[in-house]
C-alpha cells in the first residue's frame, strides 16, 4: 500500500515540476512586452511620465534580470508561496487575485462535476434499460456532448436572460448589492450563478449520460451477468452488479474530464463576465500578464493533480481487484 | 425506487431555490427593473434610511439614486493614486478635484478649487487664489499650503513630469499661491497643467511624497471631490456622494446620484445587453450599429440626435513610419493621402457616428486655428486620379500586377497594423487598403494582438521601431492644439521602447518643433499669435503629410433615459457626457450636476 502510493507521489512530484517549468516557460513565448503594454494604454501621458512609469514596473516585476535568474527566483518565491506580482492588477500579489476569484470558479466547477457525473450517469442507466427512454431522450445527450460550452452559454445568456428576463445576464451577484450574510444577496448570487452552472452541467451532462448507457448495455451483455441470469438471478441483483463495473471507466472519464471542463468554464466564465479564475486568465492573457498567468496555472496544475490524486484513492477504495493488486503486484 | 425519490426531491430543491431567487432578485439584479419591484426591493433601503443609516454604510443601492456607467474601466480597480495614470473610474474629477475645470466646447476656464488666478503685467509670475471655504472629506480644511504641496509634488522624478523644467517657485503666500517661472513661462502647458493637477492633502501626501509614490494605492483617500471611496471588486468601483462638497454651498451645486457604480468592461455586446435591459445608464464604450438603436424607440439617446451622433474626442490618424522606404518620400506620402476616402469608412464602418477629419487633422472646438483658406488650397482630398498622378509624376512606375513599385524596382508592400480586437478599426484599415490599392499602392491590412502592435509601433530597447503603417488616436482633447502639434512633431526623437509615446513616425523637422515651442510659449488668449504660428505649422504639415488625418473618433457616450434624464445634449446642457480619464475636469461634472431621476425617490 505505502510502495504504491510512494511511486504515485513521485509521479505526481515529477509531472508537477515538469508542467510548472512549462508553465514558466510558456507566457515568456508570447510576443509582447507586458510592461509596454501596460503604459500605453494610459493615454495622454506625457512620454517622460511613460519613461518614469516604465522604470518603475520593470523594476517592481523583476523583468529586468536575466532569464535563468528570473527561474530561479520563480522557485524561490514559489516555495515561499509568494506568486509574485500582478501586472494586469498594477502590482497587486497574485494569490490575493487568485483567492477572491477562487470561490466562483469553485463553486461552478465542483457542483457542475459533481452533478453532471452523478445525474448523466444515473440518467444513461435508466436510458440503458427502457427503449422508449433511449429512443427519444438519449439523442439530446449526442446533442449536448457535441455542443461547445461557449456557444450553449451565449443561447442560454440570450434566451434565459434577454428574452425573457429570467435570470441575470452576467456578474457574480447584481450591481446594486454588497456582499453581506443577506437572504437578499444570497438569493442574488444563486441566480446569477444558474446560468453559467446550466453551460457547464448540460454539456458533460450529455457525454456522461452516453457513456453510462453504452457501458452498461455492454456489461449487460458480458458473460458474468448472462451467467447469472442462467441462474436465475433478479434482474435487480444483475443490474446492480452491472453498475458497479460499469462505473469504473467512469471514475476514470471523470480524472480526465478535469482539463476539459477548467478550460470549458473559462469561455463561460467570459460569456458572463462571472468573476472566476478563467475570467482572469482571459484578462491576463490579454494584458501579457505572465505572473497572473503562472499564478493561474500553478493554481490549476495544482487542482487537477490533487482531484487525480484523490480519484487514485476512490479507484482503490472501490475496485476490490485494485487493493489485491496493491498487496500482491507491487514488487 | 429510492433513489428516483431522492432524485425529485433534490430537484424540487433545486427548483425551489431558483424560483426564491428569480422572484426576489429579478428586481436587484441587472435585468430591466419594472416599476412594482423597484418599490418592492427599494424598502430594505428605504426603511434603512428611515432608521438614520447613512449612504456609506448601507449595502443595497436604491436604483433611483444609484448611476449605473461603464466604458473607462478595462481591468478590475486596482488603484486610487490620483498620480497614476491607471487609476480607477473618477479618482481624478469624482474623489480629487482641480484648481479650474476647462470646457472645450466653450473654450473657458472655471475657477473650481481656485476661485481665482491671474498674471502679473509683465506675464511671468501667476497667482492661484485659493478657494475659502472648502475641506477635505476629513473633515479639515483646504489650505493654500495644499494646493502648494499638490503642484510641487511634481518635482517628484518618479512621477516624470516636465512642469518643472518651465516652473521655478511655487510659493505659498497667505490665502494665494505664487508660481514664477524660468524663462518664458511654457503659457499653453501650465494653463493645461492648471485643470489637470489633482489637489492632494499634504498632511497625507508628504510622508509618501518618495520614489515609491506610486507604490501606496490609498484606497480610502481623502480629497476634496463630491465622491468618496465605498467599495470596489474585480467587476466594479462603487463611489458614494460627500455630503460635505464645498461646491454646495459655494456655487449652489449638489451632484444628483447618492452612488455611482462604474462596471468593469467585459465585452461590448454585454455592455450593450445591459444598456438596453436598463442596467446601464450611461455607457462610454463603442456600439456598434448605435446609430439604429437611437431610432429604434429604446430610450436610449447620444449627445446629437442625428449624425455625427458623437462628440469628437480625438482624432485617428494613418501614421506611416517615414523612416522606411518609400514612407520616407513626402511625395509619396501625398499620394497616399489623395488615395484614401475616410467618408467610405465614416458611413460604411460607424454608420456615421463618426466624421471625417479636416486635412488638418484639428478637432472641431480647434476650428479657430484652422487657416481655411491654405487648407483648400494645400489641403490634399480624396481623388483617386489625383493619386494616381502624383505617384507618375514623383517617379513610382506602375509594376505588371497594378501597384507602383520603388524607384529601384523593388516591390511596395505596406501592412498596415491595427489591434485584433478592435472590430471599428479592423474593418477601417480593410476599406483604407482597398482605396490605396486602387490607386496603386499596396496595402495589406493586418491586426495583430495589441501587445505586438505596441511593440511594432515603439520598438524595444534591442529593435527600432518596424511598423509601415498603423493608426492611432493616443492624443485626446484639450485646451489647446499644441497637445496635437506636440505629438506630431516632437523632438528629439524619444528612444525606442516603452515611453514612446509622441512622433510615432519618426518625423525629423527642426523648423516645425521650433514652431511648436514657440506656440507652447504664447499666452493661451492671445489668438492673433497663435493662429498664426498654428498656420506655419499647418503649411508643414499639408505639405510634408508626416501624419495623415482620418477621421474624428467619438466621445462614444450613449445613455438610457429611463431612470435618470435631462443628459448632455447639444439642445440642452453643453456639457462633456464622459467618464474617461481627464473629461470630468472638462466639465463632465456638470452632467451629475444636471441630471435628475425619472421618478422622485
Amino acid at each position: 500500500m505505502r510502495r504504491y502510493f510512494g511511486r504515485k507521489l513521485l509521479t505526481y512530484l515529477m509531472t508537477f515540476f515538469v508542467a510548472a517549468t512549462i508553465d514558466w516557460l510558456i507566457p515568456r513565448f508570447m510576443p509582447g512586452d507586458p510592461v509596454a503594454q501596460l503604459v500605453s494604454r494610459s493615454n495622454g501621458i506625457s512620454p517622460e511620465q511613460a519613461k518614469a512609469l516604465v522604470d518603475y514596473y520593470t523594476r517592481l516585476f523583476g523583468l529586468d534580470k536575466p532569464l535563468p535568474v528570473q527561474y530561479l527566483n520563480f522557485w524561490n518565491s514559489l516555495i515561499h508561496g509568494d506568486l509574485g506580482l500582478s501586472v494586469y492588477g498594477h502590482g497587486t500579489p497574485v494569490t490575493d487575485m487568485i483567492m477572491a476569484a477562487v470561490p466562483y470558479t469553485l463553486a461552478l466547477l465542483i457542483p457542475a462535476i459533481l452533478l453532471s457525473w452523478w445525474a448523466g450517469n444515473t440518467f444513461g442507466a435508466m436510458a440503458a434499460r427502457r427503449k422508449w427512454l433511449d429512443n427519444t431522450a438519449l439523442p439530446v445527450g449526442y446533442v449536448l456532448t457535441a455542443t461547445p460550452y461557449m456557444w450553449l452559454a451565449l443561447v442560454l445568456s440570450f434566451v434565459l436572460a434577454f428574452s425573457f428576463r429570467l435570470f441575470p445576464l452576467s456578474g457574480g451577484y447584481g450591481f446594486n448589492l454588497e456582499p453581506t450574510f443577506t437572504w437578499l444577496f444570497f438569493t442574488d448570487l444563486v441566480a446569477h450563478w444558474v446560468l453559467p452552472f446550466l453551460s457547464l452541467f448540460l454539456v458533460q451532462f450529455g457525454g456522461w449520460a452516453i457513456g453510462m448507457r453504452n457501458m452498461i448495455i455492454y456489461e449487460l451483455e458480458s458473460d458474468y451477468s448472462r451467467y447469472l441470469e442462467a441462474l436465475g438471478a433478479p434482474q435487480g441483483l444483475i443490474r446492480k452488479y452491472a453498475f458497479r463495473n460499469a462505473m469504473l471507466p467512469q471514475i476514470t472519464g471523470l480524472a480526465l474530464q478535469l482539463g476539459v471542463v477548467v478550460s470549458g468554464s473559462l469561455v463561460t466564465e467570459i460569456v458572463f463576465s462571472y468573476p472566476g479564475v478563467g475570467h482572469l486568465v482571459f484578462a491576463a492573457i490579454q494584458s501579457n500578464d505572465y505572473f497572473l498567468l503562472q499564478g493561474i496555472f500553478m493554481f490549476i496544475i495544482i487542482g487537477v493533480l490533487l482531484a487525480n490524486f484523490i480519484v487514485d484513492i476512490v479507484y482503490v477504495v472501490v475496485d476490490p481487484r485494485t487493493r489485491v493488486a496493491m498487496r500482491g503486484g507491487t514488487a | 425506487m429510492h433513489l428516483g425519490r431522492y432524485r425529485v426531491l433534490a430537484l424540487l430543491a433545486a427548483a425551489s431555490i431558483v424560483a426564491s431567487a428569480c422572484g426576489s432578485s429579478s428586481a436587484t439584479s441587472t435585468v430591466a427593473p419594472s416599476t412594482g419591484t423597484t418599490t418592492a426591493t427599494a424598502t430594505p433601503a428605504a426603511a434603512a434610511s428611515a432608521t438614520g443609516l447613512p449612504a456609506t454604510d448601507t449595502t443595497v443601492y436604491p436604483r433611483a439614486e444609484t448611476l449605473y456607467t461603464s466604458g473607462k474601466q478595462w481591468g478590475a480597480p486596482s488603484t486610487w493614486n490620483p498620480f497614476d495614470g491607471n487609476s480607477a473610474m473618477g479618482v481624478v474629477g469624482l474623489q480629487y478635484e482641480t484648481l479650474f475645470l476647462y470646457d472645450p466646447i466653450k473654450d473657458a476656464y472655471t475657477p473650481w478649487l481656485a476661485s481665482g488666478g491671474s498674471w502679473d503685467s509683465g506675464k511671468t509670475t501667476y497667482t492661484i487664489n485659493v478657494r475659502q471655504g472648502v475641506t477635505w472629506s476629513d473633515g479639515s480644511a483646504m489650505t493654500a499650503a495644499d494646493v502648494a504641496f499638490s503642484i510641487n509634488i511634481y518635482q517628484n522624478a518618479a512621477l516624470g513630469s516636465t512642469l518643472f523644467t518651465f516652473v521655478d517657485k511655487v510659493v505659498a503666500n497667505g490665502n494665494d499661491v505664487v508660481v514664477t517661472f524660468k524663462g518664458t513661462p511654457a503659457y499653453q502647458e501650465w494653463m493645461q497643467a492648471l485643470y489637470n493637477m489633482p489637489i492632494v492633502p499634504a498632511a497625507v501626501w508628504t510622508p509618501l511624497n518618495t520614489a515609491d509614490i506610486l507604490k501606496s494605492l490609498n484606497m480610502k483617500g481623502i480629497g476634496t471631490g463630491p465622491y468618496t471611496y465605498k467599495t470596489a471588486a474585480q467587476d466594479r468601483m462603487v463611489w458614494v456622494k460627500n455630503p460635505t462638497w464645498w461646491a454646495t454651498k459655494a456655487l449652489g451645486l449638489t451632484v444628483a446620484p447618492t452612488y455611482i457604480v462604474d462596471i468593469v468592461n467585459s465585452s461590448n455586446n454585454v455592455a450593450l445587453g445591459q444598456l438596453l435591459a436598463g442596467g446601464l445608464d450611461l455607457d462610454n464604450n463603442y456600439l456598434p450599429g448605435i446609430a439604429q438603436i437611437v431610432n429604434g424607440g429604446y430610450g436610449v439617446t447620444t449627445y446629437f440626435a442625428a449624425a455625427p451622433y458623437m462628440l469628437g474626442g480625438n482624432t485617428a490618424w494613418l501614421i506611416p513610419n517615414t523612416q522606411k522606404k518609400p514612407l520616407d518620400d513626402a511625395a509619396f506620402r501625398r499620394a497616399l493621402a489623395e488615395a484614401i476616402d475616410p467618408n467610405n469608412v465614416v458611413v460604411k464602418d460607424y454608420g456615421n457616428i463618426v466624421a471625417v477629419a479636416d486635412p488638418t487633422g484639428l478637432l472641431p472646438v480647434w476650428t479657430k486655428y484652422i487657416d481655411a483658406a491654405q487648407v483648400k488650397s494645400l489641403g490634399a482630398t480624396f481623388n483617386t486620379a489625383k493619386a494616381k498622378a502624383d505617384l507618375a509624376a514623383a517617379g513610382y512606375k506602375l509594376g505588371s500586377d497594378g501597384f507602383v513599385t520603388n524607384k529601384d524596382g523593388s516591390a511596395i508592400k505596406l501592412n498596415l497594423e491595427v489591434p485584433d480586437g478592435w472590430s471599428d478599426w479592423m474593418a477601417a484599415e480593410t476599406l483604407i487598403a482597398t482605396d490605396a490599392k486602387a490607386a496603386g499602392i499596396n496595402i495589406n491590412p493586418t491586426h495583430p494582438d495589441y501587445g505586438t502592435v505596441v511593440n511594432d509601433r515603439n520598438g524595444t530597447s534591442t529593435a527600432a521601431p518596424i511598423f509601415d503603417l498603423v493608426i492611432n488616436n493616443d492624443v485626446q482633447i484639450g485646451n489647446t492644439p499644441w497637445v496635437y502639434y506636440d505629438y506630431i512633431f516632437r523632438q528629439p526623437q524619444i528612444a525606442a521602447g516603452a515611453a514612446r509615446n509622441r512622433n510615432y513616425e519618426q518625423y525629423d523637422n527642426k523648423d516645425a518643433w521650433a514652431l511648436v515651442q514657440k506656440l507652447d510659449q504664447t499666452p493661451v488668449d492671445d489668438l492673433a499669435t497663435m493662429k498664426s504660428i498654428c498656420s506655419q505649422l499647418q503649411k508643414i504639415q499639408l505639405t510634408n503629410e508626416p501624419v495623415i488625418p482620418l477621421w474624428y473618433n467619438g466621445e462614444w457616450s450613449q445613455v438610457n433615459n429611463s431612470v435618470w434624464t435631462n443628459w448632455p445634449s447639444d439642445k440642452g446642457a453643453q456639457v462633456q457626457p464622459a467618464t474617461w480619464n481627464g473629461y470630468w475636469q472638462m466639465g463632465a461634472i456638470y452632467m451629475l450636476t444636471n441630471i435628475k431621476p425619472v421618478k422622485a425617490s
